[in-house]
């Protein structure tokens, strides 16, 4: 299963103070251990809220809002995305995350939805998808056995 | 923090330490069934104390000291009070990385050197494949028994007696705990990558079954792969079975239908690709082509996956190269299955004569006799040449041959709808 870790703001990282090079180093091997342990996907840092923008929406209308926005510690200034094998896995690979920051902040564990969390309630819900994809289905059948099966090693 | 939290988090912290604390006690103790059991005495030994001791800030470490200690008393007590004495008391001196931050532990050489040991110990060719399955994704993979056996759906006691086994056999053939050097590496490693394979097509092929629990055995591969990718960067073949195994696993949410019945690889919605792990996949590939090296069989695998997952669509295939890829595949690994998977791209490539050409010296082969894929892609050709009486006595053969009944169904529904004679003479 998979997990965004998101690290919330601070009013220095908004205030785009860069990590030190102590830090860096730091954060360095917390990176190489994840991808070590193969568990890593990606991972970003991100830049203050005064580099980015928030679009609203309303029904059809979008408004475009500029950057900085206030309240830090609801911004994200950083994610991972992990692959581990269970919510407490995850959370013990967040403890091990060196502190980016100065001041108290939080970092937040999130699980990614993954096909199977669809399951049936979504078949029931949305039957002319499928009858669709049957449709389709239909229509490529007379290519439907050009692809045989990898050969298993 | 309750007693079951305290359990939870135990459990996590064994997912994380388990393989590197087994490889760090088997260079000690030269035996790696003894080294589980220690490790796992030590993890007994957390469950009783961290409860009420809280967990300690560096828990690897914590384990590792544990485990150790035992290992001593353990020596001690068998009198082997010889050369393996005078290396732990060497161990026991150089108490820095009980010191050390558990991260540098994880990025520190020595450890990744142990971890390929044990792994290259788990798939030894003197365990028989479910043994070294087995023996890697409870020992590499920190998996329980129980977690193995739900996995392949076999009973616990059944995994367990071949866990025991194969710990006993390793121990009896007095496996060096070692990489191996020279001209058996190529051999081992491909032990390895078998075994890794070989666990994520479980998963794969579970996938358009009824089970949904089982893809879990193809991220357990994939942590492996990518694990194994770190530890022998400079081996391109790693790198092409990680490749290989990424860009199949972007696919795994497309090739099941709402019904739970297989979607074909050109059939697919191609939106549903998932593109991180397609973009993982060829940069992993890329990895492996910069290393260069002979041709090698994961890599072209790889190679041919790619040009998939590169097509936007599947007419923007591009069949000549998976033609041409799949001869050297052919050449380096012969096997009727991929001859078979030639004949498909030749098909679609120069047309479905060049193919159907490819598939008739095939039907001789008496590997592929029970194979039903043979005369399914056979009659794909046959129909694209006109030939219905032809294909629809293929796609029945094909029909009994198949274990699939959804694909049995298909196939008949298929023969069915091949026009008869008559209507093939008035076109």
């Amino acid at each position: 299963m998979r997990f965004m870790v998101l690290v919330k703001a601070t009013k220095d990282s908004e205030a785009g103070v860069l990590p030190d090079a102590t830090l860096l180093s730091e954060m360095g091997k917390y990176n190489e251990a994840l991808v070590k342990a193969g568990v890593m996907l990606a991972g970003e840092g991100l830049q203050a809220s005064s580099k980015g923008a928030r679009v609203r929406f309303s029904g059809a209308k979008r408004t475009v809002i500029d950057g900085p926005f206030a309240e830090a510690k609801e911004l994200i200034a950083g994610f991972w995305l992990i692959q581990v094998k269970s919510k407490d896995e995850a959370i013990e690979w967040v403890k091990r995350i060196p502190n980016p920051h100065n001041e108290d902040f939080e970092i937040e564990v999130r699980q990614v939805f993954e096909p199977e969390d669809f399951g049936p309630e979504l078949n029931a819900q949305v039957p002319e998808v499928f009858e669709a994809e049957r449709r389709f289905r239909e229509a490529g059948k007379a290519k439907q056995t050009a692809q045989p099966k990898k050969p298993a090693k | 923090m309750t007693t079951s939290d305290t359990h939870r988090a135990i459990d996590a912290v064994w997912r994380i330490e388990s393989a590197k604390l087994i490889a760090g006690l088997a260079r000690i103790v030269r035996d790696v069934g003894l080294a589980e059991d220690l490790a796992q005495d030590a993890l007994v030994a957390a469950l009783e104390r961290w409860p009420e001791s809280g967990i300690p800030d560096k828990p690897g470490a914590w384990l590792m000291a544990t485990a150790k200690h035992r290992a001593f008393d353990l020596l001690r007590r068998n009198k082997l009070l010889d050369r393996k004495h005078e290396e732990l008391g060497r161990e026991l001196e150089t108490k820095q990385e009980m010191a050390a931050p558990d991260l540098d532990a994880a990025i520190d050489d020595p450890v990744g050197d142990d971890l390929l040991r044990l792994i290259f110990t788990a798939c030894h060719p003197v365990l028989p494949t479910d043994a070294r399955v087995a023996l890697t994704l409870r020992m590499v993979g920190g998996l329980t028994t129980e977690e193995i056996a739900r996995a392949f759906l076999v009973p616990v006691p059944t995994i367990a007696q071949r866990i025991v086994r194969a710990k006993r056999t390793l121990s009896e053939a007095k496996v060096p705990f070692e990489v191996p050097r020279g001209e058996q590496l190529a051999a081992r490693l491909s032990s390895v990558l078998g075994v890794i394979y070989l666990i994520f097509n479980e998963g794969y092929a579970a996938t358009a079954g009824d089970d949904w629990t089982r893809p879990a055995l193809c991220e357990d591969a994939l942590r492996l792969g990518r694990i194994l990718a770190e530890l022998a960067q400079e081996e391109p073949e790693v790198h092409g079975l990680v490749s290989l195994m990424e860009i199949q696993a972007s696919r795994l949410r497309a090739r099941v239908g709402p019904m739970g019945e297989p979607i074909l690889l050109l059939d697919q919605d191609r939106g549903r690709w998932d593109q991180l792990l397609v973009r993982r996949g060829l940069a992993a590939l890329d990895r492996a082509e910069a290393l260069g090296g002979a041709p090698a069989p994961y890599t072209l695998q790889a190679a041919i996956a790619a040009c998939h997952a590169r097509a936007r669509t599947a007419a923007e295939t591009d069949w000549p190269r998976i033609a041409a890829l799949d001869e050297i595949l052919g050449r380096i690994a012969p096997s009727p299955v991929v001859e078979l998977n030639r004949a498909v791209a030749v098909g679609m490539a120069f047309g479905p004569a060049a193919g159907l050409e490819i598939v008739d010296e095939l039907t001789s082969h008496r590997s592929l006799e029970s194979y039903h894929l043979l005369p399914a892609v056979r009659a794909d050709f046959l129909i694209k040449l006109g030939r219905f009486e032809e294909a629809r006595s293929e796609l029945e053969r094909a029909a009994t041959l198949t274990q699939n009944t959804r694909e049995r169904r298909l196939m008949l529904e298929r023969a069915a709808a091949c026009p008869p004679e008559a209507a093939e003479q008035q076109r």
